[in-house]
């Protein structure tokens, strides 16, 4: 590719000529337009994640049902995580692929524009088919949301109302949309580069949403494969998971597990990514670890792959499989510790100061290394006879999923905001926003470590009585952490609409990278002629 | 930074008691299995490994973040990887460390674990069989003396403790009607299996977790070695009442398990005799009354207005207030013998013809109709049951 062709169209580039109002966001097939959307979608979603499971906490505040019957209970619980994973995580990350990527890779746009549009109008239909049977059954219609849990593990998925078949059909929409979205990163990455930038110019975050993308487009399909067999099952008579008819309920596991657990990398791999650049935004000196970090990231995509069945040892396996399973997850503990190593090393002996994306990006580190060694010990076979589906996992995966996760997000939002809207965020409230994160944060998780230590079973609408304190402090804890999230959303809302101070072309005092070279906000259509890297 | 490292020092120090000597409050509870004593310890010492790499961790980081600050002057260094062979080589030494805790110091007594864990055959004694239903354990004992004993286990605490808030029992949601007996010091061998959904037999003083399947079986065992009661839950989703099926194995010395053998097995033969008899319709009433309150009322609520529309409302229903068998004296599909008996697929509604006896199912079936305002009344007898299965 040459620069020639990109730029030969010639228009004038900062003009902004189009549809506007509501067309313009229907029909935009602009990259920050389009992630503007990605990420105010998952905003939504994370709010509205986060009610569901914060009814569940009211509820599992005292022990007996005081205000949500187990029925609708058991919805809310798998609801929860599919809007939180689905709606909330992976949207994000897809956000800032779309805004980040061109700008970072020098690129005018993603490469396929329109599929784009179409990726991300798929979301909203999606999430409110995925939803729309709860609300339904709060007006006391129809049978309620999905109820077996996020994983939807037959045969009690089978036998559960409409709300799976609902499930299904938004899990196939997003499912969708997400591979469309991988697709055109992967071709945008490839493709669309500035020239002289070679594939070890990349940036970080590129190369951790090309391994995402990678994963998305090996493993959606699979998910996509056992949903449709289990929508079969459950409505045409099949037996894939049925043993009454020679089918195997087990297979359902091997082949969700088969995507779920490259899931996991899919939601932090960009992060990951752009972790480090923050990390040497605010320490003011060179990422550390270049090379090892992109190959720690190949190869923590490839292992992602082959660990699927520890999500179920307690199933009963060979102990062949029971051996290989544990040491192969074992063993994505070296290119993990490749990662922890480079973001300190990155650290170390620089010139650090503390804004709010620093904060949550060491934050980010420390919490999800709580997660990173609980996953370690769970890899345990026999132990994880004890841990698993007790509250100890409950822990285990929020500490990496929330904090690695969402925090990860946070701090992403909190580097690129000011990049976004050209203002900068109020400090004072972001920082106030980070202390609160973390401690309420600790509060809710930290005690659900103990109580499944001590047998409490997750997904139960009611506990016994010797988990109750653990119990009364998550759910403060739970609250906290959701009121602190309201700060958060009245920061980014009030920046994108302006109020905060006007921020610099290069934002932060050590940005390095081509979006820091734009102005902030960025022209609506950037790097045309493209730059050239030397 | 001298001060710094015996912080350090000191933090770690304290910290490795707190989790070898923890109460059991904080800690996997008592074991009471050689399984679960293997786990318990396994589960120290990885906890010990990994608080300790997270406290030296965190100290390097806290250090760095507390020394390296612009606020403070520190000029930042730029490399940005090993500079020579040297450095290299002193870089490689943690990810060496990781290994070796990885694959010798966890991954061999883990293995180990694993073997222990998955030999259920060698010196088994006793085979137990324990099913799961939506939503109770049933169990069941396959040789020896107490071979055919076979019951079910359910959860006894009352709705108004549930619901209503009433005060609370010790054993809240922890108590069963029929609790699994079993002799200790004996290792027996435990098939699993379940007739609907995946359930998951879990004892945490045992050590032992593993999923009942629906058309499979899948083992373990236990050998206790404390007499005593222990309680667990089932913890893998299973429906409405996921969160009601406890496990209670009391584990007693030989010579009690033989006698409990032995009054278990005059208890059968009483019931099979009561199945012969004729009731009369008050004892139906009563003993169905009991089964209700035990099995249906979870879903169909002790009012039998049930949950529509999941779970339909016995009351003025068209099913149960319906004949049951027709003129030819067989049994009418999709009538209301027929639902109790073989359950209605694709729902909640379960078979019941392998969980209750022929007497159970005419007092129950028998309340029905004649409860909750229903106008079929009617007597369904235990041996017009028996003859319908």
């Amino acid at each position: 590719m040459s620069t020639g062709s990109i730029a030969a169209h010639g228009h004038d580039d900062h003009a902004h000529h189009g549809p506007t109002g509501l067309a313009r966001w229907l029909f935009t097939t602009n990259h920050k337009d389009i992630g503007t959307m990605y990420l105010m979608f998952s905003m939504i979603m994370f709010l509205i994640g986060g009610s569901l499971i914060l009814s569940v906490r009211a509820e599992l505040f005292q022990p007996g049902i005081q205000i949500i019957q187990p029925e609708l209970f058991n919805q809310l619980i798998g609801l929860h995580a599919l809007v939180m994973i689905f709606a909330a995580l992976m949207p994000a990350a897809t956000g800032f692929a779309n805004w980040m990527l061109p700008l970072q890779i020098g690129a005018p746009d993603m490469a396929l524009p329109r599929l784009n549009n179409w990726g991300f109008w798929l979301l909203p239909p999606a999430g409110t088919i995925l939803l729309m049977p709860l609300v339904l059954y709060l007006f006391g219609i129809g049978t309620g949301g999905a109820d077996a849990g996020w994983t939807l593990y037959p045969p009690l998925s089978a036998q559960s109302g409409w709300g799976i078949d609902f499930a299904i059909l938004a899990l196939h929409l997003m499912g969708i949309s997400s591979v469309m979205g991988s697709i055109n990163v992967v071709v945008t990455i490839l493709n669309m580069r500035a020239p002289g930038m070679t594939m070890m110019k990349l940036p970080m975050f590129a190369w951790g949403w090309l391994m995402t993308a990678f994963l998305l487009i090996a493993t959606i399909p699979v998910l996509a494969g056992a949903i449709t067999m289990l929508l079969t099952d459950r409505h045409f008579g099949t037996h894939f998971f049925d043993a009454a008819g020679g089918g195997d309920p087990i297979l359902f596991q091997h082949l969700f597990w088969f995507f779920g657990h490259p899931e996991v990398y899919i939601l932090l791999l960009p992060i990951w990514g752009f972790i480090p650049h923050i990390l040497e935004t605010f320490a003011r000196k060179p990422m550390y670890g270049y090379k090892a970090q992109v190959w720690s990231l190949v190869c923590i995509a490839a292992l992602s792959v082959i660990v699927w069945a520890h999500h179920f040892f307690t199933a009963g396996m060979p102990v062949q499989a029971l051996i290989y399973f544990m040491y192969s997850t074992m063993s994505i503990s070296v290119p993990l510790a490749v990662l922890f190593f480079c973001w300190i090393a990155t650290i170390w002996r620089g010139s650090m100061t503390f804004e709010t994306p620093m904060l949550f990006a060491l934050g980010f580190i420390i919490l999800f290394g709580i997660g990173g060694l609980t996953g370690l010990v769970l890899a345990d076979v026999a132990a994880d006879a004890q841990y698993h589906h007790s509250y100890f996992v409950v822990a285990h995966f929020h500490y990496t999923l929330f904090a690695g996760g969402i925090m990860g997000v946070m701090a992403g939002v909190y580097y690129w905001l000011p990049k976004m809207t050209g203002h900068m965020y109020s400090e004072k409230l972001g920082k106030a926003h980070f202390w609160l994160t973390v401690i309420s944060f600790n509060l809710t998780f930290m005690p659900q470590f103990f109580v499944g230590l001590a047998g409490m079973p997750r997904r139960i609408p009611d506990y016994a009585l010797q988990f109750t304190e653990f119990n009364v402090i998550s759910t403060i804890g739970a609250f906290a952490l959701g009121l602190s999230q309201l700060i958060f959303v009245y920061n980014v809302v009030t920046t994108w609409r302006g109020k905060g101070e006007k921020a610099t072309d290069g934002v932060w005092e050590g940005s390095k990278g081509l979006e820091w070279q734009l102005s902030s906000p960025p022209p609506h259509h950037s790097w045309d002629p493209q730059p050239v890297i030397k | 930074m001298n001060r710094m490292w015996k912080c350090l020092v000191a933090i770690i120090v304290a910290m490795v008691p707190a989790v070898v000597l923890a109460d059991y409050t904080w800690n996997f509870p008592e074991p009471a299995t050689p399984l679960a004593l293997d786990t318990l310890n396994v589960h120290n010492k990885f906890m010990i490994i990994t608080i300790v790499i997270f406290v030296a961790v965190l100290g390097i980081m806290l250090y760095s973040m507390a020394v390296h600050r612009k606020s403070v002057g520190h000029k930042p260094a730029d490399f940005t990887g090993p500079k020579n062979r040297k450095q290299l080589i002193w870089t490689l030494v943690p990810f060496g460390i990781l290994l070796y805790i990885d694959f010798i110091l966890m991954g061999i007594p883990a293995a180990h674990s694993i073997f222990m864990m998955e030999d259920t055959k060698t010196n088994a004694q006793m085979v137990l069989k324990v099913t799961g239903s939506q939503w109770k354990w049933q169990y069941e004992y396959m040789d020896g003396d107490a071979q055919g004993i076979k019951f079910v286990s359910n959860l006894t605490t009352p709705q108004e403790q549930l619901y209503q808030g009433a005060p609370k029992g010790e054993n809240y949601l922890l108590e069963v009607d029929n609790e699994l007996v079993v002799p200790t010091n004996k290792k027996i061998r435990v098939l699993l299996t379940a007739t609907d959904v995946i359930h998951n037999w879990w004892v945490p003083q045992f050590g032992v977790a593993r999923d009942a399947i629906p058309g499979f079986l899948r083992e373990t065992w236990l050998q206790i070695e404390k007499e005593g009661t222990y309680r667990g839950q089932c913890k893998e989703l299973c429906g409405r009442g996921h969160g009601y099926m406890p496990v209670v194995v009391r584990a007693v010395p030989e010579e009690e398990f033989k006698a409990w053998v032995v009054a278990k097995k005059e208890e059968a033969s009483k019931l099979a005799a009561s199945a012969t008899k004729e009731w009369s319709k008050d004892e139906l009433m009563t003993q169905g009354a009991e089964v209700y309150t035990k099995i249906c009322s979870v879903c169909h609520q002790a009012n039998g207005q049930g949950l529509p529309p999941a779970f339909p409302a016995l009351a003025g229903s068209k099913v149960v207030n319906g004949p049951v068998v027709d003129a030819s004296g067989k049994l009418i599909k999709d009538s209301h013998l027929d639902r109790v008996l073989n359950g209605k697929a694709g729902t909640a509604m379960q078979a019941f013809k392998n969980t209750l006896s022929d007497a159970e199912i005419a007092a129950v079936v028998t309340y029905e109709r004649n409860s909750f305002g229903n106008t079929i009344g009617g007597v369904i007898q235990p041996t017009q049951v028996a003859g319908l299965r």
